[in-house]
């Protein structure tokens, strides 16, 4: 095991660390209003919009990402003089806006079940308490349902954040030189995989575990009704009441 | 040249890639499925071991999967395919060939998906285990069963019936992971749409293909889940 080699690597891969942050980030925010969207017409009850959405969820986690990666890059190349009339093709042409569009696309479908489970998961009665004190429509939603919704898929979406850091490495394949881009590159260059393959495995799990912790401190900050009352010193004088 | 309509590209006819199509989907069943099996013997293993190992043992085994499940699979195969055939390349200089020796992408593939599914399979098995009822297992020792037979008679079928919907989750997430192998060059559905794709330069029709064939996979494979969970669960009394 060559330490000076490794450290040399570790050097060179962590100067990929902030295009995986980006791409992870980028499409999980944006895959998130997406999900919402996509989970409030799973909901809705109204069956032009359930049916559609519930396609959309079954092509996206039915068919793996790198071919939803490809069918982007490469394959609405096909169509590039439509593009070009549009004026997307500058957007279809970057590697970087494909991989975020498809990662979008593909953590839409994921997080919208989450979001589906979070929502059906909020308590009737606050439903109808809200009603009762003449919340409805968007107040209703935005100041009872959502913020339960949100403490109830957080463990979830945590995960899939963490899924999404994991799938960014696939972005190297269309030549995105974030972790495993560099990785790859490095590997071929110097044939020593197993030091390389330490070394970006463990900025992995390094990223991972940063964003495991980040959840779960949200998670504590979001449940202060589980957590245990802070102790009260017992009154003296209530003894002579 | 004519531009041939979409069925003649995917059909079965002289310029059609049909069975080339049909071919590489058995490919990818086929590597999936020893991927699939070669994780559940690890994932066997890495479950027992989290349950009945000693300190030493049950940390490792929890480092395994914390660490398998942590990184990206696409660094597993690379790991496999750059390092198997650096590998095999020092095993063969010993022997005096020198050079570059390839290791067999099938293998390479398999193995990869194994080690990663072996992970979250020793997981899926370490859940099912902790289902079953204690007092089966006190009964079968009080019958006087040793290991292996409790293990074969006891244990084993009960793990495997609550562990089911758990294994079609990780098949799936398997069946999704094998177009990955396609970097080490195995041709399997998304590289043979690849070099399809190439050859025609008609990309999204190529893999649009490539993603209505998943979808079938994935598809029947969710049905043979199904019947296979409904079956396992036929002796069992409902709830409802």
């Amino acid at each position: 095991m060559d330490f000076a080699f490794m450290r040399d690597a570790f050097l060179t891969l962590i100067g990929g660390v902030p295009l995986t942050l980006n791409l992870a980030f980028m499409s999980v925010g944006l895959g998130a209003v997406l999900a919402l969207l996509l989970a409030l017409m799973r909901i809705s009850g109204v069956r032009v919009l359930d049916w559609p959405a519930q396609a959309y969820v079954f092509v996206f986690r039915g068919t793996p990402l790198l071919v939803q990666i490809f069918l982007i890059y490469y394959g609405l190349g096909q169509f590039r003089p439509a593009l070009q009339e549009w004026g997307l093709w500058a957007f279809f042409r970057e590697p970087y806006w494909c991989a975020v569009f498809a990662l979008t696309l593909n953590t839409a479908a994921y997080a919208s079940e989450i979001m589906r489970g979070g929502l059906q998961s909020v308590p009737y009665n606050q439903v109808e308490a809200a009603r009762a004190c003449g919340m409805s429509g968007f107040l209703l939603f935005r100041r009872v349902v959502f913020p339960i919704a949100l403490r109830q898929a957080l463990p979830a979406y945590g995960s899939e954040l963490i899924l999404m850091v994991k799938a960014t490495s696939l972005a190297s394949i269309i030549t995105m030189m974030e972790v495993t881009g560099l990785a790859a590159k490095l590997i071929s260059q110097t044939f020593r995989a197993v030091e390389v393959f330490i070394v970006a495995g463990l900025i992995y799990l390094i990223l991972n575990f940063i964003i495991t912790r980040i959840i779960m401190a949200i998670e504590w900050w979001l449940s202060p009704h589980l957590r245990r009352p802070p102790a009260v010193e017992p009154r003296l004088e209530a003894a002579h009441v | 040249m004519q531009q041939l309509s979409y069925f003649e590209l995917v059909g079965f006819g002289p310029n059609g890639w049909g069975w080339a199509l049909l071919t590489a989907a058995g490919m990818t069943i086929a590597v999936a499925l020893c991927g699939f099996l070669a994780g559940s013997i690890v994932g066997t293993l890495v479950a027992w071991g989290k349950i009945g190992g000693n300190l030493v043992i049950r940390s490792l085994a929890d480092g395994y999967t914390t660490v398998l499940r942590g990184i990206p699979d696409l660094l597993v195969i690379y790991l496999f395919y750059f390092g198997g055939s650096a590998a095999l390349g020092a095993i063969g200089s010993l022997f005096g060939a020198d050079g570059f020796i390839g290791v067999p992408a099938f293998a390479t593939g398999a193995m990869a998906i194994g080690i990663v599914s072996g992970a979250y399979q020793a997981e899926v098995f370490r859940g099912a285990y902790q289902v079953v009822n204690r007092g089966e297992i006190e009964a079968a020792r009080s019958v006087g069963m040793h290991r292996w037979l409790m293990f074969r008679r006891i244990i084993a079928p009960q793990v495997l019936r609550y562990a089911i919907p758990g294994l079609g989750n990780t098949w799936q997430l398997v069946l999704k992971e094998s177009a990955l192998i396609s970097v080490t060059g195995l041709v399997e559905l998304l590289r043979q749409s690849h070099i399809a794709a190439g050859s025609t330069r008609r990309p999204f029709d190529f893999y649009l293909t490539a993603a209505v064939l998943y979808l079938l996979i994935t598809w029947v494979s969710t049905y043979l889940f199904q019947r296979a969970e409904s079956h396992s669960l036929r002796g069992m009394r409902r709830a409802s």
